[in-house]
């Protein structure tokens, strides 16, 4: 059988295998039918282009207003003429989400690499040491939402870490303010927090102390982040047989390096998946930061609808950003997939061996 | 006892806490004037929204709009300069709190003035700036042209929204009757009404006026001239610092006499050669008065040659998109425009 035989086999079990196969395949191509073509319509054969607003009919999309606005999507209010700096702080998010993702460059280095491109980031975007500083009111767009994604999902695991750590401790003091602290975040909304960070912190603190919206909002969320993160770190150690920490007891290592050495990273390997579903839904969450005036993806895409030149393709503007989410999203769970594969398989004796050599 | 000493330490250091909070917030309710802040920062904090024509951001994310021209007046009445100040986008419920915290010296988002707003939240506010009010959209066809002919007809309202109660309230007394009903997402207003789920819309006028553009056929549509609403827009501010008010105050007012004097940015220069004392005084020709007030001599002018008169921010802003001058006309057009003397 030729290969494009054997996938015409596949599909015709897959799709009229069974009864239920062929209902199901009969009923979703009647919505299709439904669907597509005034989709297609919309999309595709009345839209516009190219040309101004005026151009545009209402009955199609206007792809003109996302060639004109897409520089406002992406980067909202910071001056274009700078548009190198956010764009650049995209790719060295990209490069370190990159290298964080591959287990080839899992190490110190790593480690060490994470805080120096965060501050390269706030630099960047800040200017700091050029002659157009740039405050961070005029952020926005893409690098906002990827930074704050970052910054906050990489700022809050060390705290979930320790956090996790106290809650399976014996002291029990460490283990009750733990635990506070935990319900306390998850049982607040993200909204709520960010209203804190918003208005209560700059009330809370003297003006000498008071410090920049978006870095009170990055410090908020990274608190409100950790307590999620523990819990799915705590998971993961309570999955870790008490048998490994007898064991490096027996070997003579303490209670930091049986954690470091022995306990966390096999923690780390099995919850995964979970961290990578909770970032994805954090990604998502940071349109969030919309309330508080920040013009993360999301909010900027809205503004943009609201210019009297272009007014109204809020349809076109959402598109465009779900297509970006989409893009993250996506690709973020199929590497959680191919990582949990890979992880997998380094259980198997052979992977045992190399990950003997490792050590 | 042994267990009662961290207990006595942990009382101590709670109470030590509890002191420096309030110490803390004691000293807010003491900082100094919104004014001498924004001296220090060399910037004026300006809450905004984001409604077609009052506020929104262009292709190159420069704010544009009819209140964002009043930030940039107040701008030169304090600096000199237009672009000594940054507008902040903020959602109607937090602005408030925003303005309060002082994340903002003022708003110019427009805020409606009420009682509440003055007396409960300390707020003062500026002019007028814009008299908006609950306004009715309808469809040609309906042929109706005032809203108390309005009979039996479909509205969709905003649910949870005063605008909901009030056009309930209208049609009470009106005796004629409505059916509503009521749209969460105010985005699905432009569907309902093409789709004639609903006869008219009802919502502050100000947003009707850019719903509908957003129209497949806008003529089709007609805003009913009555209002169901008071909606006065003002700029807001914290209470405390009563020269800011008055720079807020004085800069509306600037541009309110200047369109009622016919100063406009195009031909403030030939008013400089006039021999009226009062637009003497008002662009700075006779420098006294303004010194005495501790302003600088030219800021009226400046603010009508960068920014323009307050007709000239209106044509410029919301003419584009349908708004008819209608209460925001000078009181000698028949409107509720007014400013008082420059003397």
């Amino acid at each position: 059988m030729t290969a494009a035989a054997r996938t015409l086999a596949t599909l015709r079990t897959g799709l009229f295998g069974t009864r239920t196969n062929t209902l199901i395949t009969a009923a979703t191509l009647l919505v299709l039918s439904q669907i597509l073509p005034p989709l297609l319509r919309w999309a595709v054969l009345d839209a516009t282009f190219t040309g101004d607003a005026g151009a545009c009919t209402r009955e199609g999309a206007c792809w003109a207003f996302v060639s004109a606005k897409l520089r406002f999507i992406l980067f909202a209010f910071y001056p274009p003429d700078l548009q190198w700096r956010p764009a650049l702080v995209i790719l060295l998010i990209a490069a370190i989400l990159t290298a964080s993702a591959l287990p080839r460059f899992w190490g110190r280095t790593l480690l060490l690499a994470w805080p120096l491109t965060i501050l390269a980031c706030w630099l960047l975007l800040e200017g700091a040491f050029t002659a157009t500083p740039i405050p961070s009111n005029q952020w926005g767009g893409l690098p906002v939402t990827l930074f704050v994604w970052a910054v906050c999902f990489a700022a809050a695991t060390p705290v979930a870490v320790l956090l996790a750590l106290a809650r399976r401790s014996s002291l029990g003091g460490l283990r009750t303010f733990s635990v506070l602290y935990i319900e306390l975040m998850r049982g607040t909304p993200m909204v709520g927090i960010l209203y804190v960070a918003m208005l209560i912190l700059p009330m809370a603190l003297p003006d000498a102390l008071s410090f920049d919206k978006m870095l009170r909002a990055i410090f908020m969320v990274t608190l409100f982040w950790a307590a999620y993160i523990a819990e799915v770190i705590r998971a993961g150690l309570q999955a870790i047989p008490d048998g490994q920490r007898e064991a490096a007891t027996a070997l003579g290592l303490g209670y930091w390096r049986t954690q470091r050495l022995v306990i966390l990273p096999q923690a780390f390997r099995i919850v995964i998946p979970g961290m990578v579903n909770l970032a994805i839904g954090f990604l998502l969450a940071t349109s969030l930061l919309a309330v508080i005036g920040i013009f993360d993806l999301l909010n900027a895409a809205r503004a943009a609808a609201t210019d009297p030149q272009w007014l109204g393709f809020y349809n076109e503007a959402y598109i465009v950003v779900a297509l970006v989410y989409f893009a993250i999203c996506f690709s973020a769970s199929r590497y959680s997939r191919w990582l949990e594969r890979r992880l997998t398989a380094g259980r198997q004796p052979a992977g045992a061996s190399a990950a003997a050599r490792k050590e | 006892m042994i267990v009662q000493k961290p207990f006595r330490r942990a009382i101590q250091a709670a109470a030590a806490a509890a002191f420096l909070a309030t110490t803390m917030l004691s000293g807010l309710a003491h900082a100094g004037p919104t004014l001498d802040k924004i001296n220090q920062r060399g910037a004026i904090k300006v809450g905004v929204g984001t409604t077609p024509g009052f506020f929104a951001p262009d292709s190159n994310g420069k704010w544009q709009g009819f209140f964002i021209d009043f930030g940039r007046a107040l701008s030169i009445a304090v600096f000199g300069t237009p672009d000594k100040v940054e507008f902040t986008s903020s959602s109607p419920q937090q602005r408030l709190p925003a303005l309060q915290s002082g994340e903002f010296d003022i708003l110019l988002s427009g805020v409606t003035v009420t009682t509440t707003r003055a007396f409960k939240l300390g707020f003062h506010f500026g002019p007028t700036v814009f008299y908006d009010g609950q306004g009715i959209l309808v469809r040609k066809d309906l042929g109706v042209t005032k809203a108390a002919d309005l009979d039996g007809a479909t509205i969709g309202a905003q649910s949870g929204t005063t605008g909901e109660l009030n056009v309930a309230d209208f049609f009470r007394k009106t005796g004629k009757t409505f059916t509503p009903v009521t749209i969460e997402d105010t985005g699905q207003f432009i569907d309902a009404l093409e789709s004639g789920r609903v006869d008219a819309i009802t919502q502050d006028s100000s947003d009707l006026v850019g719903k509908r553009t957003q129209l497949k056929k806008p003529d089709d549509y007609v805003l009913l001239p009555e209002r169901l609403s008071k909606e006065p827009l003002a700029p807001a501010i914290a209470g405390g610092d009563d020269r800011w008010l008055e720079l807020v105050n004085w800069t509306v007012n600037a541009t309110i006499q200047a369109e009622e004097w016919g100063i406009t940015s195009a031909n403030v220069d030939e008013f400089l050669e006039t021999d009226d004392p009062a637009i003497q005084r008002f662009l700075g020709v006779d420098p006294s008065f303004a010194n005495e007030l501790g302003l600088d001599p030219k800021w009226a002018y400046t603010i009508i040659k960068t920014v323009g008169n307050y007709g000239e921010i209106f044509e410029r802003n919301l003419k584009p998109l349908g708004w008819d001058r209608g209460y925001n006309s000078l009181w000698t057009d028949g409107g509720l425009l007014y400013s008082p003397p420059f003397r």
